[in-house]
């Protein structure tokens, strides 16, 4: 569990209150601390605090569990299939590659906040670090599709389609749960963000991470 | 600041919307899984009736089913396409949305918070959205029959190339097939949501006391199902993407290269079919366990309550659950024996599915030790409890038979394998939601069904599908063919045309019981005896509040489990059973 970093300036009564800061012991606070139930099965839920934490990890076992499928249909098609003939890596890839990881580490950044500024402003960074990788993809299978190397032609090249397109889909949904945090936090009247909630975002999105890492190597070192 | 010290309160939800339709309280949604597969079972009983109407009596007209269906009726007789539509949604809809939506989404969904001692799921807005893209995905399948083309003929297990091609392949291998993998594919996510969820809600809701090994047995077999849909929907999602854009993105990743359907060069890249199977299976395996183990849940909780002792080898009982749920995802290979596995690969399949009846045995020598000597009262959930355990061994026996290669290889594709996983995966997991149906109707709905128009339904539900199911044995191994609309034209199946005729009036009886059962549940609901707190003396949490359960289940009180979930006859006891909640007893234990 992270440890939050609470500053003293922001913890009494202030009228922003609600920068929550994890009540970092066991048996703490409760992970869910809205307030405000708008599904009306009340506020009281009790929650243990990991309970973000544990659904996402289930969720992201899942999440490998169709890579897996992916990459074993990869694995067969490459070994099996004498049509197959890999595609170089497009150059700018790596550059998008880049953009990733440092998205990874503003998150990092955010998280580690010590006052809301600092945390809106990282967060504010990730999203568009996040956005620009996603538009980059576009343009690489735009790149792609001008040099005639489309989802339908060759093996290689329709499990890159595939591949970094279902990729591009779970990251879409993690720069909108960013998007959503962020805005929260730039908004005065709303609340920041919840620990639990940034905690569970940016632990799906380091795994989209490391899952893409993951992809390049499959795509193109594994021989 | 403790957040347990102070019981917790549940402001109802007021508007009807939010009450009935877009509910959160985990309870109405287990009742909407219930109806929307109480939907889907007719309707699949229904497409199998029509099946086996012609499978009885091929040259028989039936003007009036034309003027139902023009275009599967032409001329009075099921065309043979039509009839491969029906055997393609009956098994699709009886496998997701009655197998896996009743067992989990319903009763799972209902009682899995109730008997850990929670006042909901961990995530009610997720089990929400859970149910109604369940909801979602039926509308997109029951659509397929709508659409040019009709209901995809490829069977439940869509195999490809035939899945993968288009129409140019077959009728309803248009838009149907289309449909049918969207629907499987939010399906997919539905579920996935569901067993996050149900995860979730085991390791950390759990009332004070209640340990892993308090914990009844019907939630130890929703936890290893959800664990079980948590790793294998995904790969299905997997292949059913690849599927998808095989069919519209242009892919190959299953139609072979120089593939020729209807005079025609299919273009391909060179993909492999046998891919899918590989995908599919690695789901379908699971998938069996999925609609099977919580049945075997529910019969170990109704032997216990109804023999009025506890559970025989309780501890053996949850390993057998785990080793069975963690075997089937090893197994997958046996459905393939003939399509082209490397013989060692096959052999280390087929060891691996023989080992899945040593769990099986001790769950069998276990349910059976549990009735040993016990006071039985022979309710209908009771009936229906024993009635799963017969059908356990009469299926699972032929499990054996069908995992070793050598003998699969005669029976692949005839009617002994349909004999085979109708009786085990069909029948015996219905028989588990009927037992659960009579068992958890009073508490659901806070009336008792009748007994006797129940009994009446199990005697002939119980006869009716050894009826059908143990001729069809015989049949496969004589050599008939399964997915054949019409036998007659092949000399060798000649002669078991009586034997189709035969189980076809079994099915028309059988199908007439189940009447009896919808009468007896809306009877029920509306009429029936008003149900008190613990009507059958259990133990578990569910029967500690009230039928129905407020809002969040036990009235903003606090619980702490002192007791396992069957203490049934302990001596030193003042009542025959100890509910889980009861104080410790004087004597040590």
């Amino acid at each position: 569990m992270p440890v939050a970093i609470a500053p003293p300036e922001v913890k009494p009564p202030t009228d922003k209150g609600d920068l929550v800061p994890e009540s970092g012991g066991p048996g703490g606070g409760s992970g869910s601390d809205r307030r405000s139930d708008r599904w009306g099965d009340g506020g009281g839920r009790r929650l243990r605090p990991d309970s973000y934490q544990l659904g996402m990890w289930l969720a992201l076992a899942s999440i490998s569990m169709m890579f897996i499928g992916f990459s074993s249909a990869y694995i067969l098609g490459q070994g099996t299939n004498s049509q197959w003939r890999a595609m170089a890596a497009p150059p700018f890839v790596w550059i998008n590659t880049v953009i990733l990881l440092a998205s990874s580490l503003s998150l990092e950044l955010a998280r580690r906040a010590a006052v809301a500024s600092e945390l809106k402003r990282w967060m504010t960074v990730t999203c568009l670090l996040g956005a620009a990788f996603l538009v980059g993809q576009l343009w690489i299978w735009r790149l792609l599709a001008d040099q005639g190397i489309y989802l339908s032609g060759n093996p290689h090249s329709s499990f890159f389609y595939l591949l970094t397109g279902v990729h591009g889909v779970h990251l879409l949904g993690g720069v909108a749960g960013l998007a959503y945090l962020t805005a929260r936090a730039w908004s005065s009247a709303a609340r920041i963000p919840a620990r639990a909630s940034l905690n569970v975002t940016a632990l799906y999105w380091h795994f989209m991470d490391g899952l893409w890492i993951y992809l390049l190597v499959l795509l193109f070192f594994w021989r | 600041m403790s957040d347990s010290a102070h019981p917790v309160v549940h402001p109802a939800p007021t508007t009807f919307i939010r009450k009935w339709v877009f509910s959160t309280d985990h309870k109405i949604i287990g009742i909407q899984y219930y109806f929307l597969a109480l939907i889907a079972v007719f309707t699949g009983l229904a497409l199998s009736v029509l099946m086996r109407l012609r499978l009885a009596w091929p040259a028989e007209s039936w003007p009036w089913l034309e003027k139902i269906f023009p275009l599967g009726f032409e001329g009075g007789v099921m065309s043979p396409e039509f009839y491969l539509a029906m055997l393609t949604m009956h098994g699709t809809i009886m496998v997701f949305f009655v197998l896996t939506t009743a067992p989990q989404g319903g009763f799972g969904n209902y009682f899995l918070p109730i008997q850990i001692g929670a006042h909901d799921m961990a995530f009610p807005v997720l089990n929400m959205l859970s149910f109604w893209v369940t909801f979602l995905s039926m509308g997109v399948m029951f659509a397929a029959f709508f659409v040019a083309g009709g209901a995809p003929i490829s069977g439940w297990t869509a195999y490809a190339p035939l899945s993968a091609l288009g129409e140019v392949a077959g009728p309803g291998l248009g838009s149907g097939q289309d449909l049918w993998i969207i629907s499987i594919a939010l399906f997919c996510v539905a579920s996935l949501l569901g067993a996050l969820n149900f995860i979730t809600t085991v390791l950390n809701m759990r009332a004070k006391g209640m340990s892993l090994m308090k914990m009844p047995l019907t939630v130890w077999t929703w936890f290893t199902t959800a664990i079980l849909a948590l790793l294998s929907f995904p790969v299905l999602l997997a292949a059913g993407i690849l599927l998808l854009l095989d069919r519209i993105g242009g892919t190959s990743f299953f139609i072979p290269a120089g593939l020729v359907v209807s005079d025609t060069v299919i273009e391909s890249s060179g993909g492999s079919p046998i891919l899918w199977q590989h995908l599919f299976w690695f789901f379908g395996h699971p998938e069996v366990y999925i609609a099977i183990l919580p049945g075997m849940g529910v019969t170990s909780q109704l032997l216990a309550t109804f023999a009025r002792k506890p559970v025989f080898g309780y501890h053996a009982m949850v390993v057998a659950i785990f080793a069975i749920g963690m075997l089937g995802f090893f197994v997958w290979g046996h459905h393939m024996f003939v399509s082209g596995l490397s013989p060692f690969s096959a052999l280390v399949f087929s060891i691996l599915t023989l080992a899945i009846g040593v769990p099986s045995a001790i769950k069998t020598f276990n349910w059976l030790g549990t009735l040993w000597g016990g006071k039985i009262r022979l309710t209908t959930a009771m009936l229906f409890a024993i009635g799963f355990v017969s059908l356990f061994v009469s299926g699972g026996i032929t499990g054996l038979f069908l995992g070793q290669t050598s003998v699969d290889v005669q029976l692949h594709d005839t009617y002994f394998p349909v004999a085979h996983f109708h009786m085990i995966m069909g029948v015996a997991a219905i028989f588990g939601i009927l037992g659960a149906t009579y068992y958890w109707f009073p508490k659901m709905f806070g009336r008792m069904l009748h007994e006797g128009l129940g009994k009446l339904h199990f005697w002939l539900t119980f006869a009716g599908v050894n009826a059908i199911f143990i001729p069809m044995h015989l049949m496969g191994i004589m050599g008939q063919l399964r997915r054949y609309a019409e036998s007659t034209e092949f000399k060798f199946m000649e002669p078991l045309q009586p034997y189709q005729e035969f189980v076809t009036i079994a099915v028309f009886v059988t199908a007439a019981a189940q009447l009896l059962f919808l009468v007896n549940f809306f009877w029920g609901m509306f009429k029936g005896k008003k149900a008190t707190e613990n009507p059958w003396e259990a133990t578990t949490l569910e029967w500690i509040t009230a039928s129905p359960p407020p809002h969040d289940n036990f009235g903003g009180r606090e619980l702490v489990v002192h007791h396992g979930a069957y203490e049934y006859g302990v001596p030193g006891a003042p009542r025959d059973y100890v509910m889980q909640t009861d104080p410790p007893l004087e004597s040590g234990k």
